[in-house]
């Protein structure tokens, strides 16, 4: 990685280190509804460029559908979603703003080799030739620390490496927002911080704009420089991550700190809805 | 009601996922590695089981109906009858229903599991149309290999009725006289019909598939249910479409 930081403002590309203006995100007064379910209520904020902001909340409280909003792979029941001041539900934004979007799962071709997952957006966009490609390629493998896995299956990475190679798969596209979809879910904690250092170190290097929607505790508090917390489709808090250590919300303090209460199960005590 | 909407969904969507086929075929020279890979698939993959069942209902056609030609003393025309059969519909029909089978269940399979573990997603935030990359190569395949399978599958057909015409007692047809007035009835028009058939078919199979693998929501017993769906709503599209196609050819 380049020793030189970035300056703010830009986003600086990993394999030509040209400078480009760095893109902001804003959600104006977004709500989503699935049939009769209202997964987003009215959800806004900004997120600066460069900024790194982590959304978390609870399972089903609507985090990865406003990613997809982001990406422009959910369109909005109302509100709207700009990307660097653009639709982001249009075709024209995807092409003007480089996006990027590491997935839970990894999202991985199974069918292609690791080398191809990585090759295949500069492949079929042909911004560049085989030799060049093979170049960048090895270099974003290089930065994730996964020399020598380029030849492998994806089903033959563990978990951790699936994540990197994901992310290196989203390096590849040269990104002016990158998007994380829990991206410590089901690893270690040695492997989760690992994730959440290279998260860090991709914005500090590239001044890349990151939004990642986690659980994870350790990373806002550690990697974020705004945190934004949702729960039930709301939008209950929005600020740096030391407002984290001490909420004054009750229900924000139970999803950070829940308390295992072995003498009054929560389980016993959860509705049940017919 | 639900259903009426669901199948009116399907409509649609397969319309759509066509147009938007149709507007990235222009990419097809730069996709040529997939499109041979999904030739091989297609056409190579298949070809043996087409062989065996195309060779056993051109043996069967020529053995029931020979017996009740026989009783007629009409025998020496089974040729005809097992050579127009085997041209203007069994050859097509059964061709376009092993590919349902065998290649739409496959495709469709494939596609719902790419749409469930996200790979699909992946590609859209790439920017990349999975109709150009998924759909435009599997569509150009079939339109190239189901006239050779169906050729193929008529030719073998016509062996194996040639074969029980010959041996079995009833019929004791010689191979010449077999050939002879297969070839007197069965003009090149009437093999020029079962390709056009065989063609709509398999395309008609390879874009319900791929639509309904594209479209699968859920999870991994979802995968499943579109296979089934893709088969299903397949067979019932190939033998529609025969009928229909049937009266404008005849």
């Amino acid at each position: 990685m380049p020793s030189s930081p970035c300056p703010p403002g830009a986003t600086r590309n990993p394999f030509t280190q040209v400078e480009t203006p760095a893109v902001g995100v804003t959600i104006e007064h977004l709500t989503k509804d699935f049939g009769s379910l209202k997964v987003l209520k009215d959800v806004s904020f900004n997120v600066e460029p460069g900024e790194i902001f982590v959304l978390m909340g609870p399972s089903g409280s609507g985090k990865s559908v406003l990613l997809k909003h982001i990406v422009g792979l959910e369109l909005p029941t109302s509100g709207r979603v700009l990307v660097d001041g653009k639709d982001a539900t249009s075709e024209a934004t995807r092409e003007q703003v480089r996006m990027a979007l590491v997935f839970q799962s990894g999202a991985l071709f199974n069918s292609l080799s690791v080398y191809d997952n990585l090759a295949l957006y500069p492949r079929e966009h042909r911004v560049a030739d085989e030799a060049a490609i093979r170049e960048k390629v090895l270099h974003a493998l290089k930065i994730l620390s996964l020399d020598g896995v380029e030849d492998k299956s994806p089903s033959d990475l563990s978990g951790g490496m699936k994540k990197r190679v994901a992310i290196a798969r989203a390096l590849v596209m040269e990104p002016q927002l990158m998007l994380y979809d829990e991206p410590t879910s089901e690893l270690d904690p040695v492997t989760s911080a690992t994730i959440s250092e290279i998260i860090a170190t991709l914005r500090d290097e590239y001044h890349v704009t990151t939004i990642v929607v986690s659980h994870d505790r350790e990373l806002a508090l550690n990697i974020a420089d705004r945190v934004g917390i949702l729960m039930g489709g709301e939008l209950l808090s929005l600020g740096p991550p030391a407002d984290l250590k001490k909420p004054a919300d009750p229900r924000i303090a139970e999803f950070l700190y829940p308390k295992i209460d072995l003498q009054h199960p929560r389980f016993k005590n959860l509705e049940t809805k017919p | 009601m639900k259903q009426l909407n669901n199948i009116l969904e399907g409509f649609g969507s397969t319309w759509l996922l066509l147009v938007r086929s149709i507007s990235y075929a222009g990419t097809l020279p730069r996709q040529f590695g997939r499109f041979v890979e999904q030739c091989y698939l297609i056409g190579y993959t298949t070809l043996p089981i087409v062989a065996i069942l195309s060779f056993f209902i051109g043996s069967v056609l020529a053995l029931q109906a020979g017996r009740s030609m026989q009783d007629f003393g009409t025998q020496q025309f089974i040729g005809s009858l097992v050579g127009l059969s085997m041209a203007r519909e069994l050859g097509p029909v059964m061709v376009a229903i092993l590919l349902a089978g065998r290649v739409g269940s496959a495709i469709a399979a494939e596609l719902a599991s790419m749409k469930v573990y996200q790979e699909v997603d992946a590609l859209v935030t790439m920017n990349i149309p999975p109709a150009r990359m998924l759909v435009v190569p599997r569509l150009a395949a079939v339109l190239v290999m189901m006239p050779v399978l169906t050729i193929i599958g008529d030719l073998v057909g016509w062996f194996g009725g040639a074969i029980v015409a010959k041996y079995t007692k009833i019929i004791s047809i010689e191979p010449e006289s077999y050939f002879s007035v297969l070839r007197h009835y069965t003009h090149f028009d009437d093999v020029m019909n079962g390709l056009m058939k065989a063609e709509l078919f398999g395309f008609v199979v390879v874009l319900v598939c791929c639509n309904i693998g594209l479209n699968t929501r859920g999870g991994p017993r979802e995968i499943g249910a579109s296979v089934t769906r893709a088969v299903v709503v397949s067979l019932i599209l190939i033998l529609v479409l025969d009928y229909f196609v049937t009266q404008v050819l005849i």
